[in-house]
């Protein structure tokens, strides 16, 4: 043991720790403090070693809880110190207790770069670990140029180069625009092949990081990656010395290769994609080998590079035999006796069950997961099992999975009930085959867990059950059995009033629910209930005045009393008396128009399913919805696409008793009209108004958000034919995001400005929109449209707009777009979208102008089968010549007028230009309006070109 | 990784080494925050919890806990390695490691943590070279003008692999 503290610092150590109380403790401590600070201001100048010991003792003292606020320009002043332990104190104290004291940081900064400029490996060291120990923005200032040369300068050390890359990275974390990407980004991959598997581990998270923003420039590091992890996951367990850990080669280096590689979709290189399926099944066989060890150090590693395979399985999600392998290597674990491994195992499961290859393969262990909700003793684990099942459930499951969520519901941790109610009640809407089922559930849900159910999870019941006539009678006997019971949820009582007051008539023929019964097991209720629901059984008994005329006076009677007109709260107060005189003074017409049943609600996106997103996070449940509804068409379309441009909480203040201004909520009866249906068409206009551009395109874009960051899935699904005969526009918008187009073309270059609007409040970080050209853009590996961005600013401030540049050069023509992926982290979690740039071949179009003779004559010379494509379709939209010429100039030929014999067609006629080729083309339309029906022949010198171009138009009409 | 934290059983932070910037305020009351999740859960419970946006990864050690946050990303079974390296490191530095030796010796214990983990990343995973370089240090340091006989710590010392010891002086 080497001595660290001069003895009277341990002295003191031990003085502190064997104070009786805490009050000894303090007074001790205020006591050496004034000696250390009579010590610092004395005259006498301190030697070097005095005052390593004295701010070691403030450090100490830091540590044990207490503040510090001199010391500084000491430890400042111990930095300069020629002797080492000196210079490690001061260090040290910088590192724990840096204030952005301006002053300071500047002699900081010039003590540090004495050292980088020391070539002393170990002062080096020190800097560097007080550079990625602080990571201010100062700091990043002056060396964030410097540090890269360090790094990959020839001479350096090989621990100096590990500090330097990590002391890289966490300045690249805090300020990313002040290191500068140049020619050393290209050295550092190849540190990826460096001998010292130390300099590769700390290289391989840098690289992480940097390619993560700028996967273009290092993208060479996929394959030097997959040859690394090749030769460490082949290799015997003694190979790597001291690098095996528990005989397990290099766990940590493999973890993080694994990492870089989900930055990127799977390799286009068919030999470097060999390679790397031939690590993750190595990875996966030696799951199933019997353990070299007994030690749980042994198993954690193994697992911990299995589970980082299975994210890049799934990630990539591509490989539906890696997929389900995966998967049954999860389900092992869920039934293993580590806990840990079986929390893992929900974890991973749950990102598994959303890859269509394994959707099937992980609903296979329900039972399992069912069980593990009963039987883990461990909250957290419960939590992921819940998770799981919420992930798994779909429309053949569905009853079972929120029978057990019910279930688990009666005994779960207060702190996951709310989280677990909002679950079941999405579940039950979702896949409710039968609505009296889904009634059922939420009223079970009330009586469950009353106090959890929010109020959109009851705004919801009633909006479904207000729109599905077929239900309303079921719902309305069931609410009022429920209503039967002695002490009942207030939710219920909110609930019951609402839905009696639209249709107790429905069950009113019943003797045992005739209306005086229905209103006095209402207002037997009344009293033990808080203002708002007061108020809303108030509203109830003025639509009973007018469902059942008979029980009309003992309404009034009720509204009549002094606890009703003259109630000291002034909305009570205002609604007995305004509903009083309506139903005195209104005539049967007048009160039946007023008071008439609810009309159907607009249908939009489940608010349940906004809160639940606002809970866990925006991206965590989308994922799940998204999948699903592509799987299973939703029941009552309550989730479609373009209603997810409704505002952030469309729960429909039912009858505005929320936060809406009183004199709102209830108008005088005087100005008649409707006084519950003004109410609500309120709120109903505050969620009409859609974003502009929601296109019925829109529609076809699906957009996937993903818990994992990197988990990239594509949506190939042609969103982007809007475009294809415009260049502006909105080319996508969610709750949280817009994006914008402007873009422009000339002969076989383009120009595209993309603008992105941040329409949160809140800044988006991380920001990072990628254009990838995916496999199909390549010709005998050749790119066919070169495409250049510029990065954009990482964090977007909330309501701002961003704008990046892409520059287009056609090289040769093509048939897929490019794919611009959106990342970044909103609120804590990562959003991950794709679509599709709409970049088509037909942009690079240049009109031109011939006569009809001239026209037949090329026609006849294209006359070779292959170079004809024809399309026979139905009119999509409606058949007007106008816009139909708008659109073919739009697409990009000449419109030729009188060539074509028959005025009714459209012939077009133009040039696609490629850097490699022009390519003439000539195209026909003829529309058929009785049959509504079109023929768009297409010909052009080269068959791939009169295809996509066919294929392009052909979506227009 | 974003932090890490040591703590006793009785819930005194032994050592703290943040990642992110934060301020003093908002340390605290994490601290304050993962002292008491952590401490509240029963000893066979699963060695991951979800809390705020973070992972946290936690192991007790005879009477200290280690606790790890990291992000939604990252690795939690690595990350217990990771902790479990960093006992191994202390334990071959210090001989059969206690919690007194990380009190008396924090400084090491900062020492040996910056050279096994450097911005919340592993820097250099083999035992062997982390202790080399911190064996040079030592190497360059002035001859101790004071020597502290570590009997007296010795015997109040726990193997921190043994039950735990109470360290109540």
């Amino acid at each position: 043991m080497t001595e660290g503290c001069p003895k009277h610092c341990i002295l003191m150590c031990v003085l502190l720790i064997s104070g009786k109380s805490k009050e000894a403790e303090i007074k001790r401590i205020n006591k050496e403090l004034a000696n250390i600070r009579s010590k610092f201001k004395g005259d006498k100048a301190l030697d070097g070693y005095s005052k390593k010991k004295y701010v070691c003792k403030l450090l100490f003292i830091f540590l044990l809880g207490h503040d510090i606020d001199f010391g500084h320009m000491e430890a400042v002043n111990l930095l300069s110190s020629n002797r080492y332990t000196e210079k490690q104190i001061g260090y040290l104290f910088i590192s724990v207790l840096v204030n952005s004291n301006s002053e300071l940081i500047r002699l900081i900064n010039n003590a540090i770069k004495n050292d980088l400029a020391s070539r002393n490996p170990t002062f080096m060291g020190l800097a560097l670990h007080c550079i990625a120990n602080v990571g201010s923005r100062e700091m990043a200032e002056a060396f964030a140029g410097e540090i890269p040369k360090i790094l990959v300068a020839g001479d350096t050390m090989d621990s100096v180069k590990q500090s330097a890359a990590l002391c890289l990275l966490r300045l690249y974390r805090t300020s990313p625009d002040l290191v500068p990407m140049g020619d050393w980004t290209s050295r550092v991959v190849h540190l990826l092949n460096d001998q010292h598997l130390g300099v590769v581990t700390a290289a391989t998270s840098l690289i992480t990081t940097l390619a993560q923003k700028n996967p273009e420039e290092f993208k060479t590091s996929v394959s030097l990656a997959v040859s690394r992890l090749s030769r460490i996951v082949t290799s015997a367990s003694t190979d790597l010395q001291d690098y095996t850990y528990y005989f397990v080669p290099a766990p940590w280096l493999s973890v993080k290769l694994l990492r870089l590689l989900q930055c990127y979709p799977p390799p286009e290189d068919p030999a470097v994609r060999g390679r790397l399926t031939e690590c993750l099944e190595t990875i996966l066989n030696k799951a199933q080998e019997p353990p070299k060890s007994k030690k749980v150090q042994h198993s954690n590693a193994k697992n911990a590079v299995l589970f980082e395979a299975i994210s890049l399985i799934i990630h990539h999600d591509s490989e539906p035999n890696l997929l389900v392998r995966a998967c049954n290597q999860l389900g092992q674990f869920l039934q293993h006796r580590e806990t840990n491994l079986r929390y893992l195992a929900l974890e991973s499961m749950c990102t598994l069950a959303s890859s269509e290859f394994s959707h099937e393969a992980v609903k296979t262990h329900i039972e399992t997961v069912i069980n593990a909700l009963k039987t883990e003793r461990d909250v957290s684990v419960r939590q992921r099992a819940v998770d799981l099942l919420y992930a798994m459930c779909d429309r053949s499951n569905a009853q079972q999975i929120v029978a057990e969520m019910l279930n688990y519901l009666e005994t779960a941790d207060y702190s996951i009930r709310e989280e677990i109610v909002l679950k079941v009640a999405i579940l039950a809407e979702k896949y409710a085959v039968d609505y009296t089922w889904y009634v059922d559930t939420i009223l079970n849900l009330i009586r469950i867990a009353g106090d959890y159910v929010s109020e959109e999870v009851w705004y919801r019941v009633i909006q479904i059950v207000i729109n599905r006539d077929d239900v309303q009678g079921y719902a309305a006997k069931t609410v009022f059995e429920a209503l039967q019971a002695p002490a009942c949820h207030e939710n219920l009582v909110k609930v019951g009033g609402y839905i009696l007051g639209e249709f107790g008539n429905l069950i009113a023929g019943d003797p045992r629910s005739s209306p005086l019964i229905q209103f006095n097991l209402l207002h037997s209720k009344f009293h033990l209930c808080s203002v708002p629901t007061r108020a809303l059984l108030l509203s109830t008994y003025i639509k009973f005045v007018n469902l059942f005329p008979e029980i009309k006076t003992t309404i009034q009677d009720v509204l009549r009393s002094d606890s009703q007109l003259k109630n000291a709260d002034v909305e009570l107060q205002q609604r007995a008396v305004e509903y009083l005189r309506l139903s005195t003074i209104a005539s049967t017409d007048i009160l039946a128009t007023v008071l008439e049943e609810m009309p159907p609600f607009p249908e939009r996106e489940s608010s349940i399913l906004a809160k639940l997103k606002k809970k866990k996070g925006p991206g965590t449940v989308t994922d799940l919805e998204e999948i699903k509804k592509e799987r299973s068409s939703d029941m009552n379309g309550s989730a479609e696409p373009a209603s997810v441009n409704s505002t952030p909480s469309p729960s429909a203040d039912l009858l505005g008793l929320g936060a809406a201004p009183l004199t709102n909520s209830a108008p005088p009866p005087s100005s008649s009209g409707s006084l519950l249906v003004d109410v609500f068409s309120d709120s109903a206009s505050a969620v009409a108004p859609l974003a502009p551009g929601s296109d019925d395109n829109f529609n076809n874009l699906s957009v996937k958000t993903e818990k994992k960051p990197h988990a990239i899935t594509f949506s190939f699904v042609p969103a982007y034919s809007m475009f294809v005969c415009k260049n502006n526009g909105v080319l996508f918008e969610n709750q949280l995001l817009q994006i914008g187009l402007k873009s422009e073309f000339r002969q076989n270059l383009g120009r595209m400005f993309i603008f992105y609007g941040n329409k949160t409040s809140t800044q988006f970080l991380n920001f990072t929109p990628t254009v990838i050209c995916s496999d199909d853009l390549f010709l005998n590996h050749f790119l066919c449209l070169n495409l250049q961005t510029k990065p954009v600013d990482p964090t977007v401030d909330g309501g701002a707009q961003v704008q990046q540049v892409v520059n287009i050069e056609c090289v040769s023509d093509f048939m897929e777009a490019p794919i611009l992926n959106i990342q970044f982290r909103y609120g804590g979690t990562f959003q991950n979208l794709s679509v599709k740039l709409p970049i088509t071949l037909n942009k690079f179009f240049q009109p031109t102008e011939m006569s009809s003779q001239d026209f037949f004559q090329r026609w006849k010379q294209l006359s070779n089968p292959k170079q004809e494509v024809q399309n026979i379709f139905k009119a999509k939209h409606p058949m007007d010549a106008e816009i139909t010429k708008a659109k073919i100039i739009g697409f990009g030929s000449a419109l030729l007028e009188e060539v074509d014999p028959n005025p009714a067609n459209f012939v077009g006629a133009g040039i696609i230009h490629t850097k490699t080729t022009q390519i003439g083309c000539l195209l026909r339309l003829e529309p058929n309006l009785q049959a509504q029906m079109y023929r768009l022949t297409l010909r052009t010198s080269k068959e791939a070109v009169s295809q996509r171009l066919c294929e392009l138009l052909s979506e227009q009409f | 990784m974003q932090f890490m934290l040591l703590f006793s059983r009785q819930g005194k932070l032994r050592l703290q080494k943040w990642y992110v910037p934060l301020s003093d305020k908002e340390k605290k009351k994490i601290t304050r925050e993962l002292v008491q999740t952590v401490l509240a859960r029963k000893p066979k419970m699963c060695s991951f919890l979800e809390w705020r946006d973070l992972k946290i990864v936690y192991k007790r050690y005879a009477s200290l806990y280690f606790c790890c946050a990291i992000e939604d990303q990252d690795n939690e079974l690595i990350t217990l390695e990771i902790i479990h390296r960093y006992v191994e490191l202390l334990d071959k530095y210090f001989g059969s490691v206690c919690e007194l030796d990380i009190i008396f010796n924090f400084e090491k214990a900062y020492f040996i943590l910056d050279e096994f983990l450097l911005g919340g990343e592993v820097q250099e995973t083999s035992k062997k070279n982390v202790l080399k370089a911190i064996e040079q240090a030592d190497l360059l340091q002035e001859v101790s003008k004071f020597s502290f006989s570590g009997q007296s710590i010795s015997m109040v010392g726990c193997d921190l692999k043994k039950a735990p010891v109470s360290l109540s002086l």
